[in-house]
């Protein structure tokens, strides 16, 4: 159903809404950003088309809170919310790929050696689909604050991972969801980097009583804008 | 309207979401000229990138049940990522222009805030001299970053520097999209 909104380019990203590639207080980026000047590409048919997933092939994994049957420790939430584009159209039928680490703090993952424990019960890997109207939801567990070695004692907020495809390949976001009232955010150079502080704020999620369950589950609300396309086509 | 969300690093612990077999895009039975494209990831002190996450799309040929034209793939100890895929031909450019076959690449890795996008060509595809993008780039030395090099039947590399080497290998060209 391609129509001829989807040939048309992506908009420039609003100046300071995205993290530099060289961010002196985040060590890693030191030998890992480019430091000739970036090219300049209008976009083609390979930028502003992409690819898509269908459930068939890629199943939803929609409750990271219980691994066959049995109940992950810590606080169970419920992170819904909505996938638009700039202009306020909802992005359906896309791909959230989620990750993150255990109530400890602690990823299942070879590479984390973190002396806290690990949970049987929880894996950290989720991936659901929008609806029609670009309405996502998942169960999982709140994950815990860890060390990590970029300064001293430095800590990640907590944080949820999130991978989204959009409709075009330069539309692509990968991003981490925060949680409101962490004093960690404001020591953190990761969520510093970026330096609108409105945008930046926009990557913590909020409280959101109408998705929480009574006895159940606390629920968090986390939209997501993907870049809008300019009104005419490419080739115009 | 809110402007775009803001991304931030894949991180280290990105392969809670790996799965393998994504680097394979013929996996689903696509048929047409399968190839490998394989290459490593280098950073600025000339050591291995062994946590990155690579991901590759095609506009060619047009992906469909069969061929999602899309893969990732980790690097691994030594920096090597490894796509299964099939050969693209070439696409149209803006106006009346072609471009020559080529893949897009994004590279996410701790270290990176957002992806890192750059393409890989074919040496000796005819259409190279004429591509809007190679043409783009003068400097013949950091053009060759972009271009893929047959190593064996049907295999293809392409290192990726995320900045100039030691001894003065050319950071790959990544683009502004």
């Amino acid at each position: 159903m391609e129509s001829v909104r989807d040939q048309a380019s992506f908009r420039p990203y609003a100046p300071g809404t995205q993290p530099p590639y060289d961010a002196p207080a985040y060590g890693s980026t030191h030998k890992r950003h480019p430091r000739e000047s970036l090219v300049k590409l209008p976009h083609t048919i390979t930028e502003v088309s992409g690819p898509s997933f269908s459930p068939a092939h890629f199943p939803s994994i929609p409750d990271l809170s219980v691994v066959h049957g049995k109940s992950a420790l810590g606080e169970r939430v419920i992170v819904h919310g909505r996938i638009t584009d700039e202009d306020g159209r909802p992005v359906p039928r896309t791909i959230v790929e989620i990750w993150q680490a255990n109530t400890a703090g602690r990823y299942q993952h070879p590479g984390d050696q973190h002396d806290a424990p690990l949970d049987p019960n929880f894996v950290g890997e989720g991936r659901v689909y929008t609806d029609e109207d670009g309405w996502y939801r998942f169960t999982t567990i709140k994950p815990g604050a860890y060390p990590w070695r970029n300064h001293e004692n430095a800590w990640r907020p907590n944080h949820i991972h999130f991978s989204f495809f959009g409709s075009g390949f330069a539309q692509r976001l990968i991003t981490q969801m925060y949680f409101p009232g962490d004093p960690l955010l404001e020591l953190d150079p990761i969520f510093l980097s970026v330096a609108d502080a409105t945008a930046r704020n926009r990557l913590v999620s909020k409280l959101d009583m109408t998705v929480t369950q009574p006895e159940w589950a606390l629920g968090y609300r986390f939209d997501v804008a993907l870049r809008g396309r300019e009104a005419t086509p490419m080739e115009g | 309207m809110p402007s775009a969300t803001s991304g931030q690093t894949i991180g280290p612990f990105w392969h809670l979401i790996e799965h393998p077999e994504w680097a394979d895009l013929t996996r689903f039975g696509a048929a047409g000229e399968r190839i490998i494209l394989t290459g490593s990831v280098i950073d600025g002190d000339g050591n291995p990138v062994t946590d990155a996450a690579v991901e590759l799309w095609q506009a060619d040929p047009p992906a469909d049940d069969r061929f999602p034209g899309f893969g990732r793939s980790r690097t691994d100890e030594r920096g090597e990522f490894r796509f299964t895929t099939l050969k693209p031909g070439p696409v149209p450019g803006r106006g009346n222009a072609q471009q020559a076959p080529h893949f897009a690449i994004t590279l996410h890795a701790r270290g990176l805030l957002k992806g890192l996008v750059t393409r890989a060509y074919f040496a000796g595809d005819p259409l190279n001299d004429t591509d809007p993008l190679l043409s783009m780039i003068d400097d013949p030395n950091r053009r060759a970053t972009l271009i893929s090099r047959p190593e064996g039947q049907d295999r293809w590399r392409i290192d990726i520097r995320m900045q100039r080497g030691p001894n003065a290998e050319p950071e790959t060209v990544f683009l502004d999209i």
